[in-house]
């Protein structure tokens, strides 16, 4: 039945995988675990016009915007000469359920098919889906991953509080790269466990930057989760947003996880029914968010910076707009995030998401509403992103929720 | 005048640059408002020297703003505010007592509540432009922006024109324009549609009421405009303000800005600030078209090759064929002799009167021609056919695809692909065997095609020519990406901004234009694809710029004949040509010279009664007494001959629907409202049975009109969601119109598991739209909108949530379970009807010797006013209609290359594998505009019948009603399948 190539573990050994660049941060960090098992990997970073170019040449056009950039990545890459075809292997998440992107795997698959039919795909999913070929994620790895996620996210929502208000030009990247290699080497070199103790050198390194007190105004991100974490689909938000004097605030990628593990408890709940899927998932998501309330303990107890927020305080956040049952894409956690980030005084948001999302029209624009008649001072723009759609006129519409922001101030 | 210090705003639009200063007394003493065709540094200097040259010794404090004054801000280094907001500041200063504030810009279209919750937004990236939509329609008409209000202001009706981008718009008034409409009534109706774009897309729910004021350029000038937004708000008089300085009113406001910062500038300083702006280095540059002139004349002359023979009409003796293309904005005519020389030729904008421009055309060639040329036959294709074939009694009508074959096989008789590039269309056709294979337009939404490049250069103040030519040099044309218009204004924009030059665009907006056609028309992935010989044609690659980009993209040469704008018309000839010796045309009905001298007509508006589709019809009458009826959707209207709804499934399986709906139980203890919208046109024999056994009265929302959607837009959060969503609100509006006691609406993240399937998804819209409504429709609470997720898979669970749901009428739960027993009976019940009504169409076809279509969508696609009468147009043309679901279960699941997880596209898939064992059948699919799902399915569908030779055919529909397209589209198969 089969009519393409899978990972065979011989592969192992000759084969580079490339994984799409969406979090920089994050998947670094689980780079490093992977390469520790033994495998060779490869986060790409290109951002070039041929980027787009191939993705619109290799994906129908009217496909959401992340599904084009990560194929047009891989495909840009397996043809610039810079990888052999031959021992190269591309991986992709798939988050399963009703939305388009579980397809991606299969888009891209399609691409390949007649220009690099030898290349593997891996599905990295915990949805059981494409067991042939995937990796095997053993209770270890598990571990590992969660705590390269832990990482990465306190990593994200440090640099982004101190960076707009350092004061020595660039130390808090200086501190980002600092943390990114050390950590990376500790994956690479050896399994590690409680991290409690690194969590506070962590704090404490980036407490030591200098900063200005100024008062920024904050702006908060939600949205499609590739739009919006990479900055070569958001036009390098986060950093336009530091330009024009603001702090943004970054929902953690743990917020996303969390919720695909909810997923499957609530709608067994929802449903009626108690299966294998969602005794384990339960499990799963027990000890994940235990993982997160010591995260957040650990910089409360800190005392400098604002620790993210608890995902059960999400889930009851989303429950006074949206049920939890809207679990497509990223469902009602968009709903949830806007709420929250209102709630605790990040009034301006920005939702992201590619043109034509489906779950967004329900979750984002259809739920606005809702949340600004709740926090009627809540700024809320929602920007479309899209191979057409120009930098300007995005940033010209975040100008405006900026001038907004400053006249309510 | 000495040590003054004034303060200066400057507003940078898309098309125009403003300027106005104020004096201490914040009073306006000067302002100048300027077009500034994309030459924004030069006219921003231009304005400033001006400036420096009546105010000597003052100084300024100065802030710009605008579109373009973005990046012309943060090159010069110069105080910057955001357009919208320089609004806020003007209205508070000069109109306090304001509540809202609506301001058309050139492409930009914003509102401003000032009561009840401050709030600033502009259109979303999707809604289209506003002044440069009213400049693209002057332009279709061939008339002026003035001279289109002139007109609107003697309308008598106003047709419903798309409102939400201005591509959808045009869609909808060509077909008017080619049908006669009158120019007053068109004129009123794309006034309409912005009116109805700024409350549906803007103000999303929130009510404009109040002191209302209007700014920006369009509603200053226009006066048609200014009325049709009055009458549409019900404003009286002294709540309609239209400022005096409205055309600088950006500008007024960033000058009152700038008073209140502390940065004092000398104007000599703020020119030479301008002057060296630095481009913000953002251009994406694409390949140079040519490199030098000897590659470009090398080029011509290999171009010049494909000529054609000329004969003069004056002289020549013999038999002559006359071609017409009628086609969406310009008129192509030719007259050819027996060995296929050119006797004649016209290729023009038809400034929308198609009619009066053959027939003035027609008179041309009688007077020219000798005695002893004889016109033995005539043909017409294209939008306008059916409207000269009862006007000037043209033997014979014939297809475009056709046509343009017929053209290009006599220029290249081993022709494997063919490309046209029109005004309005791109129209691909793969040549196997000497047959079309298999064809491919552009949809609705990528429209950008000649038209466009002709606005643009307009706008740029150029004619089209003069613009194409500064391309071909162009050393650093713009990547301008390849989307709809739309996206392509913004683009431009963006490069003007970053200071491109006018040659740079040009050439830029060549290439967009092929980027656009091969990415998304052809889909090709490599040029083997589309075979060695290439012909090109169609009046936009007239222009070298396009045809030397598209040559660049393919890598490789092609033909492109001298007549490539009349390829059309020169097709329509040979198959006249052809049909006089096949002996089908005998003796020509061409209007006569004489009688043409007499020809005249009159045109008139009204509505069909044929069924209860109410169609707004144009009547126009010719002297002599022949009519012509356009605006109809099915043949009925027309009077002609009446639509077989035998052959049709569509029209069963509603009409089914409805009547199932119709029964009502004897003592009712309560009034259940059910949507009729998406999932509930499969689920509605269930729950009506269900509720009815329980004794609860169903009352369903009205059959789905373009009123319906009306009645509903203005509680629409997401202009991008597909229509059949959209409907739904209206529909909820209905209910609530009906008096029920409450609404049912079920979400559900799962369909029935039909067991075809990986999984059996419903698409995020479908499963839980009702949260959106919900949420944004005020009059919805949980007491009246009673909404539950629902797995219809796990019967007991559904017993328990509706046990609890219908608490307050004290159902007891054996009801509830035997209820949905019979709910489901109900459904298998409609389900088997469907299938064996399909069965007998199929069969009572094949007796009839009539070939079946698949018309393959979603069960909600047999909603009149979502498919807007397709499945009649396809029974009148002679062919029987039956649905996906009724022929599904007698596929097998093909081999699929995506995730097979939706349960209604699962039916397609295996719809499609059956219609490829049968040889009578053909699958058409119906694909609503902003379907995610369907970018996904159609690929798939399309590989699953290409593969095994069939056609694929796709229908993408939309809020529009322009069955021209679609027309178009089912012809071509027709022809294809003979």
């Amino acid at each position: 039945m089969r009519d393409y190539p899978i990972f065979t573990p011989e592969m192992k050994k000759t084969h580079t995988i490339l994984v799409p660049d969406m979090l920089p941060i994050h998947f670094n960090l689980i780079i490093s675990i992977f390469r520790q098992k033994g495998y060779k990997f490869e986060l790409l970073q290109t951002s070039s016009r041929a980027v787009v170019d191939e993705g619109l040449k290799n994906v129908h056009n009217d496909t959401c915007y992340p599904a084009l950039l990560v194929i047009g990545q891989f495909m840009e890459a397996l043809k610039s000469g810079r990888y052999n075809p031959d021992t190269t292997a591309l991986m992709l998440t798939q988050t399963g359920g009703g939305c388009r992107a579980s397809n991606y795997i299969h888009l891209l698959r399609k691409a390949l098919k007649t220009q690099f039919p030898q290349v593997p795909v891996i599905s990295l999913n915990f949805s059981g889906l494409e067991k042939e070929g995937s990796f095997e994620i053993t209770p270890p790895m598990f571990v590992q991953l969660l705590k390269a996620v832990l990482y990465g996210d306190l990593l994200m929502l440090l640099y982004n509080q101190c960076k707009p208000y350092e004061l020595v030009k660039n130390k808090t990247d200086e501190v980002l790269k600092k943390w990114q290699n050390k950590l990376g080497r500790q994956f690479e070199e050896r399994f590690t466990l409680a991290s409690t103790k690194t969590y506070k050198e962590i704090l404490d390194d980036f407490a030591k930057i200098e900063r200005s007190s100024e008062k920024k105004i904050k702006v908060g991100i939600v949205g499609e989760i590739y739009v919006k974490y990479s900055p070569l689909a958001n036009n390098h938000l986060e950093e336009f947003l530091i330009s024009e004097g603001c702090e943004p605030v970054v929902p953690p990628l743990l917020e996303f996880v969390l919720y695909c593990a909810i997923t499957a408890v609530v709608n067994s709940k929802l449903y009626g029914y108690v299966n294998k899927n969602s005794i384990l998932y339960k499990i799963g998501y027990d000890l994940i968010y235990s993982e997160q309330k010591k995260l957040i303990k650990t910089i409360k107890a800190h005392g400098v910076f604002e620790p993210m927020h608890d995902f059960e305080h999400l889930r009851r956040a989303a429950d006074r707009f949206i049920h939890q049952g809207v679990s497509m894409g990223e469902g009602w956690l968009i709903t949830a995030g806007m709420a929250v980030l209102a709630e605790t005084g990040t009034k301006n948001i920005i939702c992201a998401q590619p043109f034509g999302c489906l779950p967004n029209h329900i979750v984002a624009k259809g739920m606005s509403r809702e949340i600004k008649n709740a926090y009627p001072d809540a700024n809320i723009v929602a920007i479309d992103y899209d191979p057409g759609a120009t930098k300007v006129n995005q940033e010209n519409r975040i100008k405006l929720m900026l001038a907004n922001a400053r006249a309510m101030e | 005048m000495e040590n003054k210090i004034y303060s200066l705003g400057i507003d940078v639009g898309s098309t125009t640059v403003k300027s106005v200063i104020i004096d201490e007394n914040k009073k306006i003493i000067y302002s100048k408002y300027e077009r500034h065709f994309s030459k924004v540094k030069e006219t921003v200097k231009n304005q400033l020297e001006i400036i420096a040259d009546e105010y000597k010794n003052v100084k300024f404090h100065l802030a710009v703003t605008g579109s373009a004054g973005l990046g012309l801000a943060e090159g010069a280094g110069l105080p910057f505010v955001q357009e919208v907001h320089s609004a806020f500041i003007a209205v508070k200063e000069a109109y306090p007592d304001a509540d809202v504030v609506i301001e058309l810009g050139g492409e930009d279209a914003k509102i401003i509540f000032l009561t009840g919750g401050v709030e600033q937004r502009m259109n979303g990236s999707c809604a289209g432009g506003t002044g440069a939509f009213i400049d693209q329609m002057a332009t279709l008409l061939g008339v002026t922006a003035s001279e289109l209000d002139k007109f609107s202001l003697k309308a008598e009706k106003v047709y419903p024109i798309a409102s939400r981008c201005g591509v959808f718009a045009k869609s909808d008034i060509q077909p008017l324009l080619n049908q006669g409409a009158k120019h007053e009534d068109i004129a009123a109706s794309i006034f309409q549609a912005v009116v109805d774009q700024t409350v549906s897309g803007l103000a999303q729910g929130r009510t404009i009421e109040g002191k209302v004021l209007f700014l920006g350029g369009p509603l200053f000038f226009l006066q048609g405009l200014r009325k049709a937004f009055i009458d549409t708000l019900r404003l009286d008089g002294g709540n309609a303000i239209f400022p005096e300085q409205a055309s600088v009113f950006m500008a007024y406001g960033s000058a009152l800005f700038a008073e209140k910062s502390d940065d004092i500038f000398n104007i000599d300083e703020v020119i030479s600030k301008v002057e060296n702006a630095t481009a913000t280095d953002r251009i994406v540059t694409g390949e140079r078209l040519f490199r030098s002139h000897e590659e470009y004349e090398e080029f011509i002359a290999r171009h010049s090759k494909s000529d054609l023979k000329y004969a003069d009409i004056r002289t020549y003796e013999g038999n002559a064929y006359l071609g017409i293309d009628a086609g969406s904005t310009t008129t192509k005519m030719v007259l050819i002799n027996d060995s296929g020389e050119l006797l004649y030729q016209h290729y023009s904008s038809n400034k929308g009167q198609p009619l009066d421009m053959v027939v003035k055309k027609l008179k041309e060639i009688y007077s020219l021609k000798n005695d002893r040329l004889i016109i033995r036959g005539s043909a017409v294709t294209g939008y306008g056919e059916e409207l000269l074939k009862a006007g000037l009694s043209v033997d014979i009508g014939v297809v475009e695809t056709v046509a343009h074959f017929k053209a290009a096989s006599f220029f290249c008789p081993d022709v494997d692909f063919i490309i046209d590039i029109g005004g309005q269309d791109i129209k691909c056709f793969k040549i196997k065997n000497g047959v079309i294979d298999s064809i491919m337009l552009n949809e609705a939404c990528s429209s950008g095609c000649g038209s466009f490049i002709q606005t643009f250069a307009v706008a740029l103040g150029y004619d089209i020519d003069e613009f194409a030519k500064l391309g071909l040099f162009a050393e650093n044309p713009v990547d301008l990406g390849s989307r709809c218009t739309v996206f392509m204004n913004s683009s431009v924009k963006q490069a003007q901004k970053d200071g491109a030059s006018v040659e740079d665009i040009s050439a830029g907006l060549s290439s967009s234009i092929i980027k656009n056609a091969v990415y998304k028309v052809i889909r090709a992935k490599s040029v083997e694809e589309l075979g060695k010989n290439i012909v090109v044609q169609g009046g936009t690659f007239l222009n070298d710029a396009v045809l030397r980009a598209f040559e660049m993209e393919l890598g490789r040469n092609v033909i492109r004949p001298a007549i490539s704008g009349l390829m059309g018309a020169f097709g329509a000839a040979l198959y006249a040509k052809e049909k006089v010796k096949q002996n089908v045309i005998k003796k020509t009905t061409l209007i006569s010279q004489e009688e043409l001298e007499t020809f005249s007509y009159a045109s008139k508006n009204s509505q069909c009664r044929g069924c209860t589709g109410n169609c707004s019809i144009n009547i126009i009458t010719f002297n002599g007494g022949r009519k012509f009826i356009s605006g109809n959707r099915c043949e009925k209207g027309a009077g002609l001959k009446k639509n077989d709804e035998n052959l049709d499934l569509y029209d069963y399986k509603y009409k089914k629907l409805l009547e199932i709906v119709s029964e009502k139980p004897k003592n009712p203890v309560a009034k259940v409202g059910l949507p009729l919208v998406l999932h509930y046109y499969e689920q509605l024999p269930l729950w009506h049975r269900f509720f009815t056994d329980l004794s609860f009265e169903v009352i369903i929302s009205e059959e789905s009109t373009r009123n319906t959607y009306f009645k509903g837009q203005h509680t629409i959060p997401s202009d991008t969601v597909c229509y059949p969503a959209k409907l739904a609100h209206g529909h909820i509006e209905s209910l609530l119109e009906k008096g029920v006691d409450f609404i049912f609406y079920p979400c559900a993240s799962y369909n029935i598991d039909e067991e075809i399937s990986d999984n059996h998804y419903n698409c995020p819209v479908v499963a839980y739209y009702p949260e959106l409504l919900k949420a944004n429709n005020l009059r919805l609470n949980d007491n009246n909108f009673i909404h539950p997720y629902l797995d219809l898979n796990r019967k007991n669970h559904v017993v328990n949530v509706m046990k609890n749901v219908l608490t307050r009428y004290n159902v007891n739960k054996k009801d509830i379970e035997n209820a949905l027993e019979s709910g489901f009976k109900a459904r298998d019940d409609y389900y088997q009807g469907v299938v064996a009504e399909g069965q007998r169409i199929i069969n009572e076809a094949r007796e009839k010797g009539k070939k079946i279509i698949v018309l393959a969508g979603r069960p909600y696609h047999i909603d009149p006013e979502i498919n807007h009468g397709i499945h009649k147009l396809i029974t009148s043309l002679g062919m029987a209609v039956v649905t996906e679901d009724s022929i599904s279960h007698l596929g097998k699941v093909p081999k699929l290359h995506v995730l097979n997880q939706w349960t209604y596209h699962a039916r397609l898939y295996k719809a499609a594998q059956y219609v490829l064992t049968q040889l009578d059948m053909q699958l058409v699919q119906l694909v609503s505009f902003g379907c995610g799902i369907d970018a996904i399915t159609s690929d798939e569908v399309r590989s699953i019948l290409e593969g095994a030779g069939k056609l694929y055919t796709q229908l993408k529909i939309d809020e529009i009603s322009n069955l021209g397209a679609a027309k178009i589209r089912l012809r071509s198969l027709i022809a294809a399948m003979e």
